[in-house]
């Protein structure tokens, strides 16, 4: 009783203030979405100013001629198609993003499931060493490799020296430098693999692997049937995303190699670099980069589709 | 017991006994930290390598004698003439100024953004969203080249502020799908619950939202950070003098003079510049790494 | 004072959905009403219409005597507890109770007032610094209404908040919301799908299905005098059995006829009542505890019935027996001390002065 009256005796802030008439329901509405737009209009600006305005232009750029005084429709990309510098340009980036996504996804999935193997407070050590080669800026470590792979003072070369092998030309020969930038973007690139593949390899329920192991069925098995199935969707979309990101990549090949040994190892994004910036053509430098859009356009498709997929399955 | 065993599972398909599971078990386990252990190290053969470069004198450097794996004669001196030199400290500025304007800048547009976008349902907020997946996936060597002449144009080339101006272009996109999910998994009786209790959007956002998800904010800012610290090809391209340079691009082009290597200061250079995303990550490793499975699996 | 009025309520989805059809309800000050029903019924509907989470497609809504439709809810004056309590899992149990005063711009002394009284009257005053995950199901469900409680609203909305609960602590749980009640006093609109609390906690209990209002009344009267099959057959655990039969001319009066085996005198008092239906295929309800055993009390109105026993339940204090009568699946609550097996006959007396007889074309009670 005497509760009752303390609370609802009116000490402070009576109701009345609390009533704030803001009109219609429909007015209501209306204010939640111009609040709404405002909200999200420095996105929008981001993404159509700076992302698809340049995006546009860069088309646009790519039909001028050197000098940008002139329209010349598609003569900068017959042009490049032609040159058997940029074939091998054309090569070279698929040749580098497929073996490195392929390296870094069997890498990352062999150390995901050594992860899965070790008890939880031991994992969190190894996880923190290995994670380091992504954590670092990508132009650091490399810088580190490109000492590594020096001519001259290549510490990897002194040490097989001793074991009595002939050293390697890591940076000079066309070959072996497809190999050394490929290497690098995998020990940078692999531990994100591993990271993504464990955190799915936690999700897959154990029971799954307990009722297969009554069934009988061997290690080799379970991970045909149980793992694989179970990651299809993860593995789909990291592969997918690091084929974009690789594909893209700029740094390594620019400070290791420089697109040498005699361009054998340039990228569109190099490529684009030397022919645009280093040399003034803007022109044929947009005219290079915009080759990776109809491959980066199927790429992101797939992504969407596996992405949405995943969201309705998880519904 | 033996027998009964045998006799109920079909001939060697199964392992039998408790003990042999769990022998099999531990070689598991074993062979895990060996192979774990000889992979860790092959990671770790750079960065050991980028220290022990470091203490080195240029005179041993280029010595050649005795191991290049070994140290003789450890000094800091490389550490001590790059911090003291006012180029690098330029350098050094440069970067953190852009990296925390840029930080703070993408972090309120896309918290902003990721806010409306995950809670207040309007016309065409499902084909923004899926705008801000498709641009994530536009990488920095298509917008380069556009960029170039529209940064020309503005007046704004061989600036830092050309720099914040299309760094947001690489983090925005991200941090605000890495939002929009973990805005999404707050429960929406508790935006009901404010709602009654008296709050405003923006009351929301400020009062719940971001509390609850702080967890999502850090791990987005860590990751913008990352983003802006060790970008190379934007400041590349940009930017020309000294002054203006940022750490990443300083490092490989104002110590490598001619033919002159100066590994020594380029290792202990590289070294400086990677702690900052290193420290981070060695304190905040949880998050690092939820930001990155974020963008992926909540896709 | 804190009415509620609802009048001629309508909800439309996208899509022609038709949530609620057309509610007419008036609340009195300090009643505890229980919006009662199966899922879907439009009950949640209707209180969060309340409540202003839904747009009102069509009708008025007042609280207090004034017309709130397009009133926002933070100005309805009214607060809400949640089924899954809602609590902001970042702020401490004080600061979650002490949220929507802070945003009113409440004193810091007029809060920490109201949150320990409100603590007090809920039992949690040692709590108020634990976060909510530290907090148990039912701790978690006494700070929700305590932030209720602490606002003093015009009225109290529940929406299923006993529902996550285990059901030892639902019961709990219901006698302390009565409790509640009793002291604070403020009118209650309350949502939940099971009867049980409706009964217990209402003063009047609402019973809707598929978005209309099928009865509203004080828990006995609609234990006693349900006005549709659906009502009936929805009040009272186990649910009450039903009986597609004829009626018939008996003697001098009416009996129930199921199957040549089966007739069941209608009690004198209820022929005039039932006589228009005579030889009209009809539908008799009999709950569960209103067929027992045999008991030699030679009351007039009681029908044997001889059964073939299915399944035995005993619950303890009584014991259920499931059988068929024809097709019809049916229960009686017998004495415990009753041997009863199954497979086994049993007889039973079914109280015929408490049947309800329905019209199966209309539902309703006749």
């Amino acid at each position: 009783m005497v509760q009752a009256t303390v609370l609802q005796a009116e000490l402070e802030t009576p109701r009345k203030s609390e009533v704030e008439q803001v009109g219609g329901l429909h007015r209501l509405i209306r204010r939640r979405s111009t609040l709404a737009f405002l909200m999200t209009l420095p996105l929008i600006l981001v993404i159509v100013g700076l992302v698809a305005w340049p995006s546009v232009y860069s088309i646009y750029l790519s039909m001028l001629n050197k000098k940008m005084t002139a329209f010349v429709g598609i003569d900068n990309f017959t042009f490049l198609l032609k040159r058997s510098t940029f074939q091998m340009v054309i090569f070279q980036t698929c040749f580098f993003a497929i073996v490195a996504v392929i390296a870094k996804a069997l890498i990352g999935f062999v150390l995901a499931h050594l992860m899965h193997n070790i008890p939880s407070k031991t994992q969190r050590v190894y996880r923190g060493l290995l994670l380091l080669p992504w954590v670092i800026p990508a132009a650091m470590s490399t810088l580190t490799w490109w000492w590594l792979f020096d001519p001259s003072y290549s510490a990897f070369n002194w040490a097989l020296n001793v074991f009595g092998f002939p050293s390697v030309p890591w940076l000079g020969e066309t070959w072996w430098a497809r190999f050394s930038v490929i290497l690098v973007n995998v020990w940078i690139g692999a531990p994100f693999f591993m990271i993504m593949y464990l955190a799915a390899l936690k999700s897959v329920p154990e029971q799954l692997y307990e009722a297969a192991a009554i069934d009988g069925a061997t290690a080799w098995q379970k991970l045909i049937h149980i793992t694989l199935p179970m990651m299809r969707n993860i593995i789909a979309i990291t592969i997918l995303f690091s084929l974009i990101l690789t594909f893209a990549n700029f740094d390594i090949v620019r400070i290791l190699t420089n697109g040498g040994p005699q361009d054998q190892t340039h990228l569109f994004s190099t490529y684009a670099f030397q022919v645009g910036i280093q040399s003034g053509d803007i022109p044929l430098g947009a005219a290079v980069s915009l080759f990776m859009l109809p491959l980066l356009a199927i790429f992101a498709y797939f992504i969407l589709s596996g992405v949405n997929r995943r969201t309705r399955e998880e519904m | 017991m033996c027998a009964m065993s045998t006799a109920v599972a079909e001939p060697g398909a199964v392992p039998i006994r408790d003990r042999s599971m769990r022998r099999e078990r531990r070689w598991a386990l074993w062979g895990s930290y060996i192979a774990l252990t000889v992979f860790a190290f092959i990671f770790l053969i750079p960065p050991i390598y980028t220290v022990i470069t470091s203490l080195k004198t240029s005179t041993e450097i280029s010595s050649r004698q005795g191991s290049p794996w070994l140290v003789q004669n450890p000094v800091l001196d490389n550490f001590l003439e790059l911090a003291a030199d006012a180029h690098f400290q330029a350098f050094f500025w440069n970067s953190i100024k852009i990296t925390v304007v840029v930080v703070i800048l993408s972090m309120v547009i896309s918290i902003l953004a990721a806010f409306a976008l995950a809670r207040m349902r309007f016309w065409g907020s499902a084909a923004l969203a899926t705008g801000v997946f498709l641009t994530y996936l536009v990488p920095e060597s298509l917008l380069f080249i556009p960029m170039f002449q529209i940064v020309g144009s503005l007046g704004l080339m061989n600036s830092t502020w050309c720099l914040v101006l299309l760094y947001p272009t690489l983090t925005v996109p991200f941090c605000t799908w890495i939002m929009i999910g973990y805005f999404s998994s707050i429960p929406k009786e508790l935006d009901e619950a404010a709602l009654i209790d008296g709050a405003s959007y923006l009351q929301m956002l400020v009062k719940i939202f971001i509390p609850v998800a702080m967890p999502g904010i850090i791990a987005a800012t860590i990751f913008a950070f990352t983003v802006s610290w060790g970008q190379f090809l934007y400041p590349l391209a940009f930017l020309f003098s000294s002054d203006q340079m940022v750490l990443t691009v300083g490092i490989v082009t104002e110590l490598i003079r001619g033919d002159v290597f100066q590994w020594g200061k380029i290792m202990a250079g590289s070294m400086m510049a990677a702690l900052p995303p290193v420290i981070i990550y060695a304190f905040l490793m949880d998050y690092y790494i939820s930001g990155l499975t974020a963008g992926a699996t909540k896709g | 004072m804190a009415q509620v009025s609802i009048r001629k309520i309508h909800k439309v989805y996208d899509g022609d959905v038709q949530a609620v059809k057309g509610i007419d309800l008036e609340i009195a000050d300090h009643e505890f009403v229980v919006l009662v029903g199966p899922s879907g019924c439009g009950k949640s509907t209707t209180l969060r219409m309340i409540a202003g989470l839904e747009e009102i497609s069509s009708g008025d809504i007042l609280i207090g005597n004034r017309v709130v439709n397009d009133v926002p809810p933070r100005n309805r004056d009214i607060a809400m507890v949640f089924q899954n309590y809602a609590l902001y899992p970042h702020l401490s149990v004080f600061d979650n109770m002490a949220f929507g005063l802070k945003l009113r711009k409440f004193s810091r002394a007029e809060i920490k007032r109201r949150v320990d009284e409100a603590a007090r009257i809920l039992d949690i005053a040692s709590l108020l610094d634990r976060k909510p995950k530290a907090l148990s199901g039912g701790q978690r469900q006494r700070v929700a209404m305590g932030r209720a409680i602490v606002r003093n609203p015009l009225v109290f909305l529940f929406d299923e908040p006993l529902s996550n609960l285990d059901a030892k602590l639902r019961v709990q749980m219901r006698t302390e919301i009565k409790l509640v009640h009793q002291k604070v006093n403020t009118t209650t609109v309350y949502v939940t799908h099971d009867q049980v609390e409706a009964m217990t906690l209402a003063d009047r209990v609402v019973v809707m299905n598929q978005g209309i209002i099928e009865q509203v009344g004080p828990p006995q009267e609609l234990y006693h005098h349900p006005k549709t099959r659906f009502v009936a057959g929805f009040i009272g655990s186990p649910a009450m059995n039903f009986l597609p039969c004829h009626v018939v001319q008996h003697g001098d009066g009416l009996a129930a006829r199921v199957d040549e085996r089966i007739v069941l005198s209608i009690p004198a008092a209820r022929r005039d009542r039932y006589m228009p239906f005579k030889d009209k295929a009809m539908t008799v309800g009999l709950r569960p505890e209103h067929m027992t055993e045999i008991r030699a009390n030679g009351k007039p109105g009681l029908e044997r019935i001889d059964v073939r026993v299915d399944v035995v339940e005993p619950m303890g204090m009584e014991t259920m027996v499931h059988f068929m009568v024809g097709r019809d699946a049916m229960c009686a609550r017998i004495d415990p001390n009753t041997p009863a097996k199954a497979n086994a006959m049993l007889p039973l007396q079914a109280d015929m002065n408490n049947m309800h007889l329905i019209d199966p074309d209309s539902g309703r009670v006749v």
